[in-house]
């Protein structure tokens, strides 16, 4: 081994490992990092117990029909069944203890109460319309739940 | 409000709900207040804490860990509703807040579920209002 690529070597590898440590703990599941990467630049995510699909929770179901209802049947989920660390995290990163959590434009916007209040007084309208989404009830206004 | 032991016994075998709003208004009137600390310890807590943050001019709790599998008896999920002068123009995402901020620690410790319906008294006018009636249950135990 040359001089030069020992040189090389001893300069480039701890600052490779230190990059390598860095970006694991930067995207560490839970994290705000790691949160942030799950929420920005979504519309609307719901971070629920299950899939939407197959919710294993009264509350979380209750959010994907209110969000059906409305005609949102395409949106990102995040089941935090599947990692008790972002389960955690996302309580942490909204200081809100409880799920389903809902964040429109990467902003956190209430649970499953907050949800249904919306959408009984029109606020989840007006909210959805902010991503470009026309609620079915516009269409509907006599549909039924 | 006075009731007879075979009344009560009567209404104690009405199910669920029907006699969960019987106990809660012989709760709220004062009945075996008591008894109820020792038998609802974290029903009392919360009882208790809300009273003292937010003076509500009406409050109301239902446990609603009979609609979830756990034992008899548990007092993990609730649905509570407060009616507070603190509440007047104020957002409801706010409310909620300051309704976590005031149970946090039973939040992380106790209390699984709590759902909430945080009113001002303007929003109220001692109507009897429903507090509704959480989904039902689709997860396992202690999900």
């Amino acid at each position: 081994m040359s001089a030069v690529t020992r040189l090389f070597l001893s300069s480039t590898r701890p600052t490779g490992a230190l990059k390598f440590i860095r970006a694991t703990f930067a995207t560490q599941p839970g994290s705000k990092e790691h949160i942030e990467s799950l929420i920005k630049d979504k519309k609307l995510v719901v971070f629920m117990k299950g899939t939407p699909d197959a919710p294993q929770c009264g509350f979380s179901n209750a959010v994907v029909q209110i969000l059906r209802f409305h005609g949102v049947n395409e949106f990102d989920s995040y089941n935090v069944l599947q990692d008790e660390n972002v389960r955690q995290g996302i309580k942490d990163y909204s200081n809100w203890p409880t799920i389903p959590q809902v964040y429109i434009n990467g902003e956190f916007i209430g649970g499953t109460d907050i949800m249904i209040e919306m959408h009984k007084n029109g606020e989840l309208i007006e909210e959805l319309e902010k991503i470009g989404i026309r609620s079915d009830l516009l269409d509907n206004p006599d549909k039924q739940a | 409000m006075s009731l007879g032991l075979k009344q009560l016994v009567t209404l104690g075998r009405v199910p669920c709900v029907c006699n969960l709003q019987v106990i809660r208004r012989l709760c709220s009137a004062g009945i075996s207040q008591s008894s109820m600390e020792h038998e609802k310890p974290v029903e009392s807590l919360i009882r208790k804490k809300l009273a003292e943050a937010f003076e509500p001019v009406h409050f109301e709790i239902i446990n609603e860990s009979y609609m979830h599998k756990v034992p008899k008896g548990s007092e993990l999920h609730f649905r509570i509703l407060v009616v507070s002068e603190k509440f007047e123009n104020v957002p409801m995402i706010k409310r909620h807040r300051l309704i976590n901020d005031a149970l946090k620690e039973e939040l992380s410790t106790h209390i699984h579920a709590l759902a909430i319906v945080a009113k001002a008294p303007s929003q109220w006018k001692n109507q009897d209002v429903d507090i509704g009636k959480s989904p039902t249950c689709l997860g396992g135990f202690g999900i």
